[in-house]
């Protein structure tokens, strides 16, 4: 490939930042909470003795160093090796402990694919993938970019995939994942974490998709970051009279099919799945196999990253360029009407 | 440049900066971009700048307006996450304008944080995701030899790589291969993301493994210019068919008292105000 031309930044517009080992998802003045993850961990493992956190040399960044401080001595560091993090995740499990392993998504779903797929999914181990940067939420291009996590765990049997929305709903999934016997994905987003579904007075239930609220002319149908988002554009879209549902969907494997189906076969909304996640093997192709199987047939959209490598860059400008800021899908959700 | 005659030269015939200016204008240059984001991998930039002076102004071949020239010595970045130092270096050395240091990070520069092959003229690998240069360095070294090039691949790598398998099969499969043409150069800075690399997983004693795996190793400062040169002149000469790696203990922040005195960490945190005292504290550590 050749090489970009050179940009042409203007002198004195403020520079977007890239934003990618300390990126944050919040938007300005949002409430948000410090690492919900490690919180809920720790506490979750004063309860379960079995609990044993592990990491690639990505405690820091994935909000483990939490539960490694509380819990030194259940707590092991795998060095930057994903392969041996994974596999030995897999060795403790089968000596009955409940490791919850780190890293960022990337590196989990491609750099030690077979491991988890071989040691930990066929050998059906009680194990926890617990994973940040999911979907684009790092500006520092492919390398960091888990545009298809969700597409690579979903396609692997036993594997049991969570997409949490804000910081709400990775203290709630944390018990719940760990009270679950058998291999889990989950996404995670780390550091000051949103808190967007505490106002809709929101509960995780693993395997349940759930209206967060309701609207006569779209149903969002989302996951994760996504469900923020559509939450935000639903709020903006309300002031041009356009009522949108948001049917939230954390649990991607196994889907909530009734319930999607339910809700999309009520009279005449358009259907729009949206995820941070690429167009291909996600949430979105997951839905509509499922409709055209089961007869059902709305107008039907999707949002989601396109098919190719994306941009390194400010997260703003990406998610905007993509097509999945509030802004953007708003615009799409009117286009679309 | 490096051999404005028929790229066979050193650049140092042409070149009448000496390595230590060479060096600090890699400093300089980095500290300029770091201030661009107000954040970045500046304390790796600065303890790595005496390698890349020594490699771009000193061992390597190249042509600065033809950075794709056939007949180049190849130098992969595999710590990706370094690419603020190796710009440093290419604009120093004539392969990027200087100006364009003003984008470093930015939306749609050519210069993103983490180095790609397809962002920047001169970066001939894409990394980001680490461990994975010298797999790719073999590959080249066996392409060149294909091609009766006597051209050197350097790669430059970092401690924490040490900690992934990928990193000792592809040292294994560049000894089974007797890659000669292989310069390998790590940096040990003790350091890594969640802390200093030999409480992370140790990986000493490094040199031993490394001649076990067949290797021609030296193991220097790898801020003592004289050293460092030094190195890189025996790894090209040495007479064994093997590969040479070059194992180079670094100060992060190398060069700026106050940040070589910081609590360390990969990720550093700089003040605003601090990287106008970084350039000061550059020109007089340059003038002793
Ligand atoms: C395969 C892979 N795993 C994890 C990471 C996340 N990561 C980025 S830098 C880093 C530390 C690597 O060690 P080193 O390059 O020695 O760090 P530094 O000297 O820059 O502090 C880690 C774990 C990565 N980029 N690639
Ligand atoms: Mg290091």
């Amino acid at each position: 490939m050749k090489p970009k031309t050179p940009s042409q930044t203007t002198p004195g517009k403020p520079r977007l930042t890239t934003s990618a080992m300390i990126a944050s998802i919040a938007a300005e003045g949002q409430p948000t909470k410090p690492a919900p993850f490690g919180h809920a961990l720790v506490e979750v493992a004063r309860k379960d003795a079995a609990i044993v956190g592990m990491t690639a040399d990505l405690s820091k960044y994935t909000d483990l160093h939490i539960f490694a401080k509380e819990f030194p001595n259940r707590f092991y560091q795998m060095g930057m090796a994903e392969q041996i993090l994974f596999g030995a995740a897999s060795g403790l499990a089968s000596e009955g402990f409940t490791p919850f392993a780190t890293t960022y998504a990337v590196f989990a779903s491609r750099r030690a694919y077979d491991f988890i797929h071989q040691t930990i999914a066929e050998e059906d181990r009680n194990v926890k993938i617990v994973c940040a940067l999911p979907g684009l939420t790092s500006g520092y291009g492919p390398s960091h970019q888990a545009a298809e996590d969700l597409a690579l765990f979903r396609a692997m049997p036993n594997m049991t995939v969570i997409d949490p929305c804000d910081a709400l709903e990775i203290e709630q999934a944390v018990p719940a994942i760990a009270a679950h016997k058998g291999p889990v994905y989950m996404r995670l987003l780390r550091g000051n974490v949103p808190l967007a579904l505490d106002e809709y007075g929101y509960k995780f239930q693993l395997g349940k998709a759930q209206i967060i609220r309701d609207g006569a002319d779209v149903l969002v149908i989302s996951s994760g970051l996504l469900t923020m988002r559509a939450l935000e554009a639903a709020k903006e879209l309300e002031k041009d009279r356009i009522g949108v549902a948001v049917l939230h969907c954390p649990t991607i494997k196994p889907l909530d099919v009734e319930t999607i189906r339910r809700e999309a076969a009520k009279s005449g909304r358009l259907v729009v799945v949206a995820e941070n996640h690429t167009e291909i093997g996600g949430l979105g192709e997951a839905v509509a196999r499922d409709f055209l199987l089961n007869g059902v047939a709305p107008k039907f959209r999707h949002i989601a990253l396109p098919d190719q490598f994306l941009d390194a860059g400010a997260l703003p400008t990406l998610h905007e360029r993509y097509g999945i800021s509030r802004e953007a899908i708003c615009r799409r959700i009117k286009a679309w009407l | 440049m490096a051999d404005a005659t028929d790229g066979m030269l050193p650049n140092r015939t042409l070149a009448n900066k000496t390595l230590a200016d060479r060096a600090y204008h890699i400093r300089r240059n980095a500290v300029r971009m770091g201030e661009v984001q107000g954040q970045g991998y500046i304390a790796q930039a600065l303890d790595i700048a005496d390698v890349l002076a020594v490699a771009y102004f000193h061992a390597m071949r190249y042509r600065p307006e033809d950075p794709d020239w056939e007949g180049r010595d190849r130098f992969l970045l595999s710590n990706g996450h370094y690419a603020i130092a190796l710009y440093a270096a290419m604009i120093e050395a004539g392969i990027l304008p200087e100006d364009e240091l003003e984008t470093y990070g930015c939306d749609d520069s050519r210069l993103p944080m983490s180095g790609m092959a397809q962002y920047t003229p001169g970066m001939e690998m894409s990394g980001g995701s680490l461990g994975v240069g010298l797999a790719i360095a073999v590959g080249k070294c066996l392409g060149l030899k294909r091609k009766g090039s006597d051209s050197f691949v350097y790669t430059l790598f970092s401690d924490g790589e040490l900690d992934e398998g990928s990193v000792w099969e592809a040292i294994m499969a560049a000894a089974h291969h007797r890659l000669d043409n292989l310069i390998a150069i790590v940096d040990i800075n003790n350091m890594q993301a969640d802390g200093p690399s030999t409480q992370v997983s140790n990986f000493e004693p490094l040199v031993e493994k490394l001649e076990a795996f067949g290797w021609f190793v030296q193991r220097v400062d790898g801020n003592d210019l004289d050293a460092v040169r030094e190195a890189f002149d025996a790894a090209k000469v040495h007479m064994e068919p093997v590969p040479r790696m070059i194992v180079a203990d670094t100060l992060l922040g190398k060069g700026v008292p106050f940040l070589e005195a910081r609590e360390k960490n990969h990720f550093i945190r700089v003040d605003a105000h601090e990287w106008a005292l970084a350039l000061e504290a550059l020109e007089a550590g340059r003038d002793t």
